[in-house]
């Protein structure tokens, strides 16, 4: 079997399974966020169901538009609180704790190998780059997940990626997964389990795999996984509060996949995802030299520490030619930069810092484009509309181009500035 | 009868189906105004009660947001029939008891403002402008069961109690 299959195995109770099979899950987390769970709140109390199936066992914090950016989004936050106080939720994270969810919940040690783990998001898939299974979900599963703390799945058969070589200078995860979904395409792997593996995998931190299972979802994937090492262990030892025994499952060596995908990650370039699809990759050299109007650092999928240390590295000493947004993920990232004095850099290159939020990814606030701006973004959706007008157009890149390309205010090369 | 209003696209996405700068509420009726608005700003004003939408591949790809399937469905339409759906939007609209029809030849058998009538249990859509009939493979029993219960939460309420 492979990992997948062996989790979802042990969540239904079963010696084994396979892909197809229709089993009924055990959920071990539950993420809810303000703008999927508010309905599932309605929804339950329509039902007359006043209860969640466990208290400690579901994650809440509001971030897509917190702070409140309009007086609806504040009546979505009103909703989420007084449910969340009304169940005791252990794990409630109010504004000033709450954070971008996918960086938050592993941030915070919620996320443990071998679980079973569904959000009110579709990049909830980004947790199994802890050996995890984990899928998002919309608002009704959620509600009967939160009732129930069980849900149907069909199990996924799996598509292995095997990342081989060593990353080149200026070339980070983000570059990886563009070029992955740019082969795959966005429907690629749909319904599918994206497994990666591979000598240039061990060599990335987590938050570096985070990015790439963060956008397992781009090629329509029902989760994206990668097996447990020392880099997880080390991890985990750092940040898990409940330090009780996890299960770590591995893939079989005779495991049964779709198909095996090859990469060499040496030959892989600085890309960007052009207009209007996340499978729009290019290689840097290809697109160099458009002009931007915005840069924009932030979001689950390149808004952790690490890649606002590599966005300074480059903006340090610099001034940016376009407006440019820094968006820590949560509020011990932005503490951490501020610490590590990566607050002055932004400050001196001419940068707007911003609080933990979601905000402009998804065109929600704190940085929407206007008809005919382009932007080129750390996030990882590039449809039509996504920043604001369905005239603005978004460019995918890893923080070191957005940082590269700020200066230059065109699509550039981070190698210039290394 | 209901008529097609049909986008010869791939990946329609959720962006498109219902923009984030919406997601402040989750009432229907106001979703609905806004249905499919970056994609066709003309479509909430074309549709009819019990229309369907008919597109390409990956239909609803993107987002997990429920809204999707709430300001179609709020917009009046029955059905949608694509080539293919993404895997979130497919699974939130059976559990909204909200019909998805896999079709891999639909969309070259009809034309926008066919008249359509769909057998969901047998698998067949009768296209009566152009007196075709397109077979599907109809929902497996329980996803029609949870259509049937009105959505999955009439479907598990029974036992949670």
């Amino acid at each position: 079997m492979t990992i997948t299959e062996k989790i979802l195995a042990r969540a239904a109770g079963k010696k084994t399974v396979k892909p197809g099979e229709l089993i009924n899950a055990k959920i071990d987390i539950i993420m809810c966020h303000d703008v999927t769970t508010p309905p599932a709140i309605s929804m339950l109390i329509e039902k007359g169901i006043n209860k969640v199936f466990d208290s400690e066992k579901i994650v809440v914090t509001p971030d897509h538009f917190q702070p409140a950016k309009d007086i609806k989004s504040a009546e979505l936050h009103k909703r989420l609180d007084e449910w969340a106080k009304r169940h005791n939720i252990k794990h409630y994270y109010k504004i000033g704790r709450a954070g971008v969810c996918h960086a938050l919940l592993p941030e915070q040690g919620h996320i443990r190998p071998g679980e079973v783990i569904v959000g009110g998001d579709s990049h909830t898939c980004t947790y199994g780059a802890f050996a995890a299974f984990s899928t998002g979900i919309g608002s009704t599963d959620l509600a009967a997940a939160i009732a129930t703390g069980q849900l149907w799945f069909k199990v996924p058969a799996s598509i292995k990626f095997v990342l081989n070589g060593s990353l080149g200078l200026g070339v980070y995860s983000k570059d990886v997964i563009l070029t992955v979904i740019a082969r795959t395409g966005v429907d690629g792997a749909l319904y599918k389990a994206m497994e990666f593996a591979g000598p240039a995998l061990a060599e990335m931190s987590m938050e570096a795999r985070m990015t790439i299972t963060n956008m397992a979802i781009e090629a329509g994937a029902k989760n994206g996984i990668i097996g447990f090492d020392d880099v997880t262990k080390q991890y985990l030892d750092e940040h898990l509060k409940d330090k009780k025994q996890y299960a770590v499952f591995e893939s079989d060596n005779d495991a049964t996949y779709d198909k095996i995908e090859q990469f060499d990650c040496s030959k892989i370039e600085p890309m960007v995802a052009l207009p209007h699809l996340p499978s729009g990759g290019v290689p840097i050299a290809d697109c160099a030299g458009k002009k931007m109007d915005q840069a924009y650092i932030g979001s689950c999928t390149n808004g952790r520490i690490e890649d606002l240390r590599i966005a300074a590295k480059i903006l340090k000493g610099k001034t940016v030619a376009i407006r440019t947004l820094i968006v820590p993920a949560t509020p011990s990232i932005w503490k951490q930069a501020n610490d590590e004095g990566l607050f002055d850099i932004f400050y001196e290159a001419g940068c707007v810092i911003a609080a933990p939020t979601c905000g402009a990814c998804l065109g929600g606030f704190m940085g929407v484009l206007a008809a005919g701006e382009k932007c080129i973004s750390t996030t990882n959706r590039n449809f039509v509309g996504r920043m604001g007008s369905p005239k603005s157009e978004v460019y995918l890149a890893s923080p070191a181009t957005a940082a590269a390309s700020a200066i230059t205010g065109k699509l550039e090369d981070p190698r210039k500035y290394m | 009868m209901p008529k097609a209003h049909v986008y010869k696209r791939d990946h329609i996405n959720t962006d498109e189906i219902i923009p984030a700068r919406y997601l402040n509420t989750d009432n229907e009726a106001e979703l609905a105004k806004h249905c499919l608005e970056d994609l066709d700003a003309d479509f909430v004003n074309k549709v009819k009660p019990g229309d369907c939408i008919v597109a390409g591949e990956d239909f609803g790809c993107g987002s997990s947001r429920e809204h999707a399937v709430w300001a179609i469905r709020g917009a009046g339409i029955l059905a949608v029939i694509a080539k293919s759906f993404a895997r979130i939007f497919y699974r939130n609209a059976i559990n909204n008891g909200f019909y998805v029809i896999e079709s891999a030849d639909a969309l070259e058998k009809i034309d926008n403002g066919d008249e359509l009538e769909i057998d969901y249990k047998t698998g067949l859509i009768k296209n009566r402008t152009a007196d075709i009939d397109i077979k599907f493979e109809p929902l497996p029993e329980f996803a029609r069961e949870i259509i049937e219960d009105g959505g999955l939460l009439n479907h598990i309420t029974k036992t949670i109690k």
